[in-house]
């Protein structure tokens, strides 16, 4: 049966793609259908594959079953959604400036803004959102998520307990603010010592550059994650009693080796400013060092490194949330993503059950898309800034 | 086929650029004609369409503009609605293209006959190895060195203006109808600008190709076009046959165009032997780190009130000399005297007062001009720097200035150097050497980026500045009609050494060192007659880099 | 020839430096830890005189130099030194018995082994399908397809490795069970199995590094693109095939080499995650057991085993696009 459809399948891409390559040449020269008659094989091809994927989904969508598969598309459909009203409100609503902005920015990116502003939000208020402690203990352990008292689940813990009893919305609402709160410390720091070193090596250069651009090569041929790995082992080795103070060493050994980075495109960028004549120029006329790095760097070097800040804030964000997933990150009792994934995985198994399964089966991909959600919305947005920085170069 | 017979046929062609959503035209209404055999010249200043134009001409539109309107016919295929395939038969075999830089537009993978050879093999005109034998023969008819071996060689294993004829060469392989030739000479050096023009003439003439010369230098487009088009911002200004135009141009505009050569500021007489020179060079060498030094033994005094120009093609150490002075490249030995005190090598050590004086105005003003700051605050800057004015008198001395440098003060003062043309930007440069108030300013060819009426503009507003000040100018350039115009004393440079020095007008007339007389008489001038009359005089086998190679 | 022979043979000699530095950096880090690997090791009821016939059977009372050099020597060798947790210490008497320690060497050599599969299934679907898709990508960009690619690519770089690896244990493990979310694999496996068991981490990964790779890859070829010398190919009348194949393609040959490159070194990094997730037997999860026991021994070896290979790539990179390039070939 399923070979079957497939060839029928086939058969239906390779006629579309055939009618809409070839039987469109012969039409005419009029402009409106000039794109028919000039679209390549390959192209009629993709079209035909995405009118099928289409038809498939929408198969899929409004026949029984596929839970998950409907979730997704309310997912993207109402995030989509969302993005583009802020868009709108976006650019009816402000200043000029902000209008202008909002005009040039497409719904990713918009959605992106939406999405950073929430996760600040629930970050910055968590202790008024979330109903219990990040902490507290209930006495029921494992309560299903849903609510519903019959199928194992409780009115007060709308998704459940987690092993120990502890509430799992708090927690993920918790999670917001000591995950993304110590990811945006960590990058903080590594923008503050990479920044500064790497100008510092542009506007000096000599043996200062040379010196600290062969600690970073050094320091960047080992591949990040295993070096953090390698220098949690020590901190734990030193402090695994104090549990404060290893978050602490985390937050400094991701933001030295993340600074690395850092370093290596503030130079770059410091470089390129620093063989502009009208750095020349400040030179000759005997500015100080702080007035050439703050008052002729610095606000050059703003707009690329933003973006910058935004990837790198990802990274550190993965790197931690990994960390802590592998079980040496952020240590508990704090609220963390990372360690709630791997706390809750086996709740996948759930999936096939019935009624509850599908939702408690979501309860780890909750914490791994929370994750997820931020960086992708970063990404859209940086994406659109750095599409930008490139098109006003021409 | 009678010469009469009509190649090219734009009507009415409309092209719009699309640049971050918005639309703007860039050929408005043109129409342009084009007969077997015959050379049109399109002039324009940056901006005016012409390359697009060209390009249209070929059926050919770069990403991000869009033909909106009328029709290009070539020998009456209509190449606006023709299908892809149609324009692919045409393009490489029947309409040949040659770029401005040649060293970007051939692909640095490939051997130069290879790139030479595909066009004729992709097109079935012949065999590679009918190819390479044409390609060969090619090459010798341009006069490249070596003909036997050049296109073995890789692209960045040749001279640029030796690619330059390789590409020109390759755009000949199949024979074609039409060549249009995109600015090919203007990022060269005069004497291998030279070269170039006469083997493109030559061989243009040989096959009877028809070709468009798209240039911004009416001395060249006189040399090489039987007609001119002359483009203004997407329009088009006149049209007629090359002498016509030159002798009795029509328009206000193409007018002006043409008047822009004669600007001349007298010569100042010398200055007498007991004064005291502003700057003086002695025996100054230098080099960067430990490599052979790029100046070598350079002497001369710059002395009140003048200006000095500094001529030689790049890589004769003429911007070196520059650095030198300012002290970003202490010189090996000599030294340099401001005054006739002898100033510290490296600017580090020098004293504010002592950076006061020495002022530079910048070839790019794009890059001259921090992108982040306001003009108030560029030019404020060294007001508040060297003479310690704060608050409404910075203000007061910053408007003076503006209004010096001819710039509505009020209106420019808040803006950003974005929102300010080429012209506009160079003027701020020099506002913010003046506003040091220096005794003596380096020009690094400040008028090479500019359009020829703009760059007339800004050596008006320096002469005039000159005279009102007292300001001594070292002028560095490789345009002899910038020197013409404005320099009092011409210092010849080549490989890092003084060829030969003194006052303008004797510089201006024969006889002199031969690579002077070269150099100068390499100069194209309005005449259409100048190339062949200096073909005449010289010779094709003594121009340029081999009349160079010779001394 | 020779000019190249210089660059190349410097670049090597700089890879082989950097190693050297790398291994001083994970030596010295391993050795900054607190107390002493022979009390460790015997826990604190031990008599001081095992703690010292320990410390002499491992050397740790001589030099710190010494110990290093001893360590980078049998490092060279393939002799990473004694596991902590495989050691028989309750038999421990006292007399040499060094040879009923279990090495490290053969811990790694045989998760080594796994961990190149993993990477070699990996590698062998992503490479094509990325390079593939970004070369599409590159032809019919700004088109509905680049735009589809361009959101989902990016969607799938900021998803955390787990959390692809989730839903994929979702969808192929537990509602629609293809593959088994458990890559248990062993030595008497065959090939099939092997590779049926591999496939979930194999394809969490490869949808990782495909997106990178597609993105770079179409970067790479959109800047190449609008070079001049490609508006002159397209001048010429040649078909848009032969302008990718043979204008394009040569000169994005360094920058695709080293977007492969990178990403498979990125796998390195990716690949410790993936195989804790799915319990896969390969160097990542021994390191991360190791991390947890605080097995030095093993944790240094798999640091250094990690760093070699991330190294080596990076130099492979290099090298071959030094070969690639003609300019550097071809002296003027």
């Amino acid at each position: 049966m399923p070979t079957l459809s497939l060839t029928i399948w086939a058969a239906a891409v390779i006629v579309g793609t055939a009618m809409l390559s070839f039987v469109g040449r012969p039409i005419g020269t009029r402009k409106s259908i000039a794109r028919l008659r000039d679209m390549t094989v390959t192209g009629a091809l993709g079209y035909s594959l995405l009118i099928v994927t289409i038809y498939q989904a929408a198969a899929l969508y409004f026949g029984p079953g596929a839970t998950f598969f409907k979730w997704a598309v309310h997912g993207v459909i109402g995030f989509g959604l969302a993005g583009y009203l802020f868009q709108q409100l976006g650019r009816h609503v402000g200043t000029k400036a902000t209008k202008k902005l909002f005009r040039s920015m497409p719904v990713t990116a918009a959605l992106g803004i939406l999405l950073i502003i929430t996760y600040a939000f629930v970050a910055i208020f968590a202790d008024f959102i979330a109903p219990y402690g990040q902490a507290e203990i209930f006495k029921d352990a494992n309560l299903l998520p849903g609510g519903n008292p019959e199928m194992g689940g409780n009115p007060a813990h709308i998704l459940g307990t987690d092993q120990i009893g502890r509430d799992i919305l708090s927690r993920l609402i918790y999670g917001a603010q000591n995950t993304v709160g110590i990811a945006f410390v960590t990058t903080l720091l590594a923008f503050f010592i990479g920044i500064s070193l790497g100008f510092l090596a542009a506007t000096i250069g000599g043996v200062l550059d040379q010196v600290l651009s062969r600690i970073v090569d050094m320091l960047m041929s080992i591949p990040q994650l295993i070096f953090a790995l390698l220098l949690m082992t020590i901190a734990t080795a030193w402090f695994g009693s104090e549990k404060g103070m290893v978050t602490l060493f985390m937050i400094l050994i991701i933001a030295v080796l993340d600074s690395t980075r850092v370093f290596r495109l503030s130079r770059a960028v410091g470089m390129n400013i620093v063989v502009m004549d009208f750095f020349e120029a400040a030179k000759l006329r005997g500015e100080k060092l702080s007035y050439l790095i703050f008052s002729e760097i610095t606000p050059n070097a703003f707009a690329p490194l933003l973006a910058e800040f935004g990837l790198r804030f990802c990274f550190v964000f993965l790197t931690i949330a990994s960390l802590s997933f592998l079980g040496i990150g952020i240590q508990p009792p704090l609220a963390d993503w990372g360690t709630m994934v791997r706390d809750l995985s086996q709740f996948i198994a759930y999936a096939p059950f019935p009624v509850v399964g599908p939702l408690t089966a979501s309860l780890p991909l909750m914490a791994a898309g929370a994750i997820a959600l931020l960086t992708v919305a970063v990404n859209f947005v940086v994406d659109w800034m750095l599409h930008r920085a490139s098109g006003l170069k021409e | 086929m009678s010469s009469s017979e009509l190649l090219v046929k734009i009507r009415d062609l409309q092209i719009d650029g699309i640049a971050d959503e918005t639309r703007s035209r860039i050929i408005n209404n043109v129409d342009l004609d084009l007969h077997r055999g015959e050379v049109l010249g399109l002039i324009g200043e940056s901006g005016a369409g012409k390359s697009t134009l060209g390009l249209a001409a070929m059926g050919f539109t770069r990403d991000g503009c869009e033909i909106v309107g009328g029709s290009v016919e070539f020998d009456g295929i209509d190449l606006v609605g023709a299908t892809p395939d149609v324009r692919r038969q045409l393009l490489g075999k029947r309409i040949a293209y040659v770029a401005q830089s040649a060293a970007a537009s051939f692909n640095p993978a490939h051997k130069i006959i290879n790139q030479h050879a595909e066009a004729p093999l992709f097109h079935g005109m012949s065999s590679r190895a009918e190819a390479e034998a044409d390609a060969i023969d090619l090459y010798s008819r341009l006069r490249l060195p070596n003909p036997d071996e050049i296109g073995f060689r890789y692209p960045h294993q040749v001279s640029g203006g030796q690619l330059q004829r390789a590409m020109t060469a390759m755009a000949m392989s199949c024979r074609p109808d039409l060549i249009i030739f995109d600015e090919p000479t203007t990022a060269l050096d005069v004497t291998t600008q030279i070269e170039v023009l006469v083997a493109i003439r030559e061989i243009v003439e040989q096959f009877q190709t028809a070709a468009i010369y798209i240039t911004h230098d009416l001395a060249v487009v006189a040399q090489m076009a039987d007609r001119v088009k002359v483009l203004l911002r997407g329009d088009e200004v006149e049209e007629a046959d090359t002498r016509t135009m030159l002798q009795s141009p029509r328009e206000e505009y193409t007018k002006s165009l043409w008047a822009v050569r004669s600007f001349e500021r007298p010569q100042k007489p010398l200055a007498a032997k007991t004064a005291t020179p502003v700057i003086s060079l002695r025996n100054v060498t230098a080099a960067y780190g430990n490599n052979d030094p790029v100046v070598r033994d350079v002497s001369f005094d710059i002395h009140e009130g003048r200006t000095v120009a500094v001529v030689g093609e790049s890589g004769s150490g003429k911007s070196t000399t520059a650095r030198c002075i300012t002290g970003l490249l202490p010189p090996r030995t000599g030294e340099i005297a401001f005054q006739n005190q002898v100033l510290p090598a490296d600017y580090r050590n020098r004293s504010v007062e002592q950076l006061r004086q020495v002022q530079m105005i910048y070839q790019m003003a794009d890059t001259a001009l921090n992108p982040r700051k306001k003009i108030g605050e560029i030019i404020g800057r060294p007001v508040e720097f060297y003479l310690g004015l704060k608050g409404a008198e910075k203000r007061r001395r910053v408007e003076k200035l503006l209004e010096q440098i001819e710039l509505e003060p009020s209106e420019f003062i808040n803006r950003l150097p974005s929102e300010l043309s080429g012209g506009q930007k160079q003027r701020i440069g020099i506002a913010r050497a003046l506003a040091a108030e220096p005794k003596f300013i380096i020009c690094d060819e400040v008028t090479s980026a500019l359009d020829q009426l703009v760059a007339e503009g800004i050596l008006k507003l320096l002469t005039n500045l000159q005279e009102e000040m007292k300001l001594s100018y070292m002028l560095i350039t490789h345009d002899l009609s910038t020197v013409k115009a404005i320099a009092d004393e011409v210092v010849v440079m080549k490989d890092g050494r003084i060829v030969e020095a003194g006052p303008k007008d004797e510089m201006f007339t024969p006889p002199h060192h031969e690579y002077t007389d070269l150099l100068l008489s390499s100069v194209p001038e309005m005449d259409p007659d100048w190339l062949d009359e200096l073909l005449k005089q010289r010779g094709a086998d003594n121009l340029g880099d081999a009349a160079v190679s010779k001394m | 020839m020779n000019n190249v022979a210089m660059i190349i043979s410097k670049r090597l000699g700089l890879g082989v430096l950097t190693m050297f530095m790398v291994s001083v950096i994970i030596f010295l880090a391993v050795n900054m830890l607190p107390g002493d690997f022979a009390q460790a090791l015997l826990g604190q009821s031990a008599t001081p005189e095992a703690v010292a016939a320990i410390r002499k059977d491992l050397g740790l009372d001589k030099p710190f130099y010494t110990r290093y050099f001893d360590w980078l020597v049998g490092v060279l060798q393939f002799d990473f030194g004694t596991s902590f947790a495989k050691a028989n210490f309750s038999s421990y008497g006292g007399t040499s018995a060094a040879a009923n320690f279990g090495t490290v060497a053969d811990q790694i050599a045989p998760r080594f082994a796994n961990t190149l599969f993993l990477a070699g299934v990996t590698a062998a679907i992503a490479v094509p399908l990325s390079l593939t898709i970004g070369v599409l990508a590159a032809l019919y960009r700004y088109s509905i397809f680049d735009r589809i690619a361009n959101i989902s690519t990016l969607t799938s770089i900021s998803s955390p490795e787990f959390f692809v690896a989730y839903v994929l244990i979702l969808l192929l493990a537990v509602l629609s069970p293809v593959f088994p979310s458990l890559s248990n694999i062993h030595d008497g496996m065959d090939f099939a199995t092997k590779l049926q068991k591999t496939m979930l981490p194999a394809l969490t990964l490869t949808l990782v590094v495909t997106a990178h790779m597609m993105r770079m890859t179409r970067a790479a070829i959109i800047n190449l693109l609008a070079s001049p010398y490609i508006e002159m190919a397209r001048l010429k009348g040649l078909s848009p095939f032969r302008i990718i194949v043979f204008h394009a393609l040569p000169n994005a040959l360094a920058p695709i080499i080293n977007v492969i490159a990178l990403n498979l070194a990125y796998l390195i990094t990716g690949v410790v995650v993936v195989e804790v997730v799915f319990v896969y037997p390969g160097v990542g999860q021994l390191f991360v057991d190791s991390v947890k026991i605080r097995d030095i021994p093993v944790v240094q070896a798999c640091c250094l085993v990690f760093a070699a290979a991330y190294i080596s790539l990076n130099l492979l990179a290099d090298v071959m696009s030094i070969l690639s390039n003609p300019r550097l070939r071809l002296p003027k």
